[in-house]
């Protein structure tokens, strides 16, 4: 079946198709999870469901940034770097339900979507479990002269990782064209990073020689413009960054986690909802800018909407792989 | 037929010389690991290396093993031939999670997408006199995880055969070297040659009983051979190669044949390599045997210090002579 997506390049074309691109592949993020919550609810979802609903801006900006080759690593939160970086819904919602047609064969499901064809080394279940892999294949790009650049998502959380200092230390050292892109939605979990994370955040890049540069997580221009800067001189061969992107997860850990006062409250959700949220302030700056107007962006939402009604409808059409799957593919 | 000219070469140069030929053979082959380059490792296996290679295909990497076997899974998937040097066994405790959660699982996760092509050599063995920490033979840990082949040579021919051979493969392979063995002298022919995983291999033929023996083992059990051979039994050596795949059918064979049989293996003897091997010749040759199947494996110790206590925690020429000849009603 075929799926009208946006099938613009990234990285391309004039500023304000630029900002339109941006905005519609953040509205698909916030609508892909939209039918996420949806599925889970009426328990057509096996599984667990880690919403990216509120970050949308880090994933959008960032991968705007790069281009169809580079790589990137996601996380256990990772729907909305799939769908940044390029991935068809209807291969992603099938992959939610353990169908064949899912990008993994239904064998990843939710919290392991990889795609070699958007560069996506795959979504980790481990915490800072990816900052390895991304590492290493910054190590093959630059080895292999390929040009392409690694980003490598992780949560707050993943600091508390040994492992992300070990290979921050090998990337500086070798000048490795990789950027860690740390997303503080303020929660590991349910626990407020201030009672797991000592000292400075960014002191941790700057420890090893890493660049490090923080910026604000719910604007997509910041994250674009200061991403293509960290990006641009990767590929130059000037070295690894730590980009700090602020931003905040609007629901709980996962879709189960409902009642959340014990560790946050309303009022701060709904302050980051209503006026921290980085679809309506794009459109409003889009709109103001007189790049679009209300209609044209109520158009696109309602194109997505359709596309992401279809790529559901499509993924449980689907049918699940057959049992002789089950052994297949655990050696290549 | 034209001859094949054969040295003798040690097992450190047979291990050399495989990596060297497939460096040559293929620009993506690269070696990354604590003191690889100009040290050549604490053991000296990879001496002349980086004279050949270079820095930038024989990297030295700060001791930090989960990060650069992260890397190595990688760069694996992104286009090299990684082979990421663990010096001591015992440190592949820091590298877990990336060989169990990351290498083993990439290609099934990812439903057959990406691929791994990693290896990982490392040491086993006890008897060095390095204490706890330095001894250990953790082989059982790896080949309990789908996804992960599982190498253990025995001799110089087997360990250039089969590290080439691991090289090649497009999965994650584990591959252990017994530090004690890599003086050991064996036979090596000249030219290229590779061995398939998951062939075991007969070292010796016999009929009386079946000693299945891995990598340090092997020359244990030969030894014990010729010490059955004095008191009238024919023991018959199999050394396995690789723990996973496992060549079940030529263990199974032989065990009928022979009608009794024993593993052995550095491993912990407790939930290890030699309880895996003697269930599955006991499921496959139980009508044919003639008395349960012996294991010998490592005491269920850390490995201490003191030479006369370390030397009684492995099986040697005589423990197992003993074993083997009260299992054929001789003792």
């Amino acid at each position: 079946m075929t799926i009208a997506t946006d099938s613009s390049k990234t990285n391309t074309g004039t500023k304000a198709e630029q900002s339109i691109r941006m905005y519609r592949r953040m509205v698909m993020i916030r609508l892909f999870e939209e039918q996420v919550n949806e599925l889970y609810t009426r328990a057509l979802m096996p599984g667990l469901a880690h919403l990216y609903v509120g970050e949308e801006a880090v994933a959008v900006g960032i991968c705007e940034a790069l281009k169809p080759s580079d790589y990137i690593t996601s996380t256990h939160r990772g729907h909305g770097h799939c769908v940044a970086k390029g991935a068809s819904p209807d291969r992603m919602f099938a992959e939610l339900l353990g169908k064949e047609a899912g990008y993994c064969r239904g064998k990843g499901g939710s919290m392991h979507i990889a795609d070699p064809a958007t560069g996506n080394l795959g979504a980790n279940a481990i915490v800072g479990g990816s900052a390895g892999i991304a590492t290493g294949a910054a190590l093959s790009a630059k080895r292999l002269g390929t040009g392409q650049v690694a980003v490598c998502f992780f949560g707050e959380g993943a600091l508390g990782q040994g492992v992300l200092y070990e290979v921050m230390n090998l990337a500086a050292l070798w000048k490795l064209p990789v950027i860690y892109v740390c997303e503080n939605n303020l929660y590991t979990e349910y626990t407020h990073y201030s009672e797991t994370t000592a000292g400075d955040i960014l002191a941790r890049g700057t420890a090893f020689g890493v660049h490090a540069e923080s910026v604000d997580g719910q604007d997509v221009r910041a994250v674009h413009a200061t991403a293509q800067k960290l990006v641009d001189r990767a590929r130059k061969g000037e070295g690894p960054a730590f980009l700090l992107c602020n931003t905040y997860r609007y629901t709980g850990h996962h879709v189960g986690d409902i009642n959340r006062e014990y560790y946050r409250s309303k009022q701060e959700e709904q302050m980051w909802k209503t006026e921290r949220d980085p679809i309506k302030n794009f459109a409003t700056w889009m709109i103001d800018q007189k790049i679009t107007d209300a209609t044209k962006l109520q158009t696109i939402e309602d194109e997505v909407r359709a596309e992401m009604k279809a790529a559901v409808e499509f993924a449980i059409a689907a049918p699940y792989p057959t049992i002789d799957e089950v052994d297949q593919d655990v050696y290549a | 037929m034209p001859e094949v000219a054969t040295r003798e070469l040690t097992f450190a140069q047979a291990v050399r010389e495989a990596l060297a030929e497939e460096m040559r053979r293929d620009s993506r082959v690269c070696i990354f690991g604590e003191d690889v380059a100009e040290a050549g490792t604490p053991f000296k296996v990879l001496s002349g290396l980086v004279e050949e290679f270079g820095a930038e295909r024989v990297i030295d990497t700060p001791i930090s093993e989960a990060g650069f076997t992260g890397m190595g899974v990688g760069a694996a998937m992104t286009g090299l031939r990684p082979v990421v040097d663990i010096m001591f066994g015992d440190f592949l405790t820091l590298t877990m999670d990336q060989m169990v959660n990351q290498a083993a699982k990439v290609h099934y996760m990812s439903g057959g997408t990406w691929k791994v092509p990693m290896v990982v050599r490392t040491t086993l063995g006890a008897t060095r006199r390095s204490a706890a920490q330095h001894s250990q033979s953790l082989h059982a840990w790896l080949s309990h995880v789908p996804g992960l082949k599982v190498v253990l040579p025995s001799t110089p021919y087997d360990a250039k055969g089969l590290l080439k051979t691991a090289i090649r493969d497009e999965n994650p392979v584990v591959f252990f070297e017994d530090k004690m063995m890599y003086k050991l002298k064996g036979p090596v022919p000249e030219g290229e040659y590779t061995i398939p995983l998951g062939v075991a291999d007969v070292k010796r033929e016999g009929e009386d009983i079946t000693i299945v023996a891995t990598s340090s083992m092997v020359q244990v059990a030969l030894g014990a051979a010729e010490l059955l051979e004095k008191i009238g039994l024919s023991a018959e050596v199999i050394d396995p190669r690789t723990t996973w795949p496992l060549d079940e059918k030529t263990l199974i064979e032989s065990a009928k044949k022979t009608s009794r049989a024993m593993v052995i293996d550095e491993g912990y003897g407790r939930y290890g390599v030699t309880g895996e091997i003697a269930s599955v010749i006991a499921e496959g040759a139980f009508y044919n045997l003639e008395a349960p199947v012996k294991r010998m494996g490592a005491m269920h110790v850390p490995i201490p210090f003191s030479p006369p206590l370390e030397d009684v925690t492995v099986p040697t020429d005589q423990t197992v002579f003993e074993a083997a000849r009260a299992l054929c009603g001789k003792a």
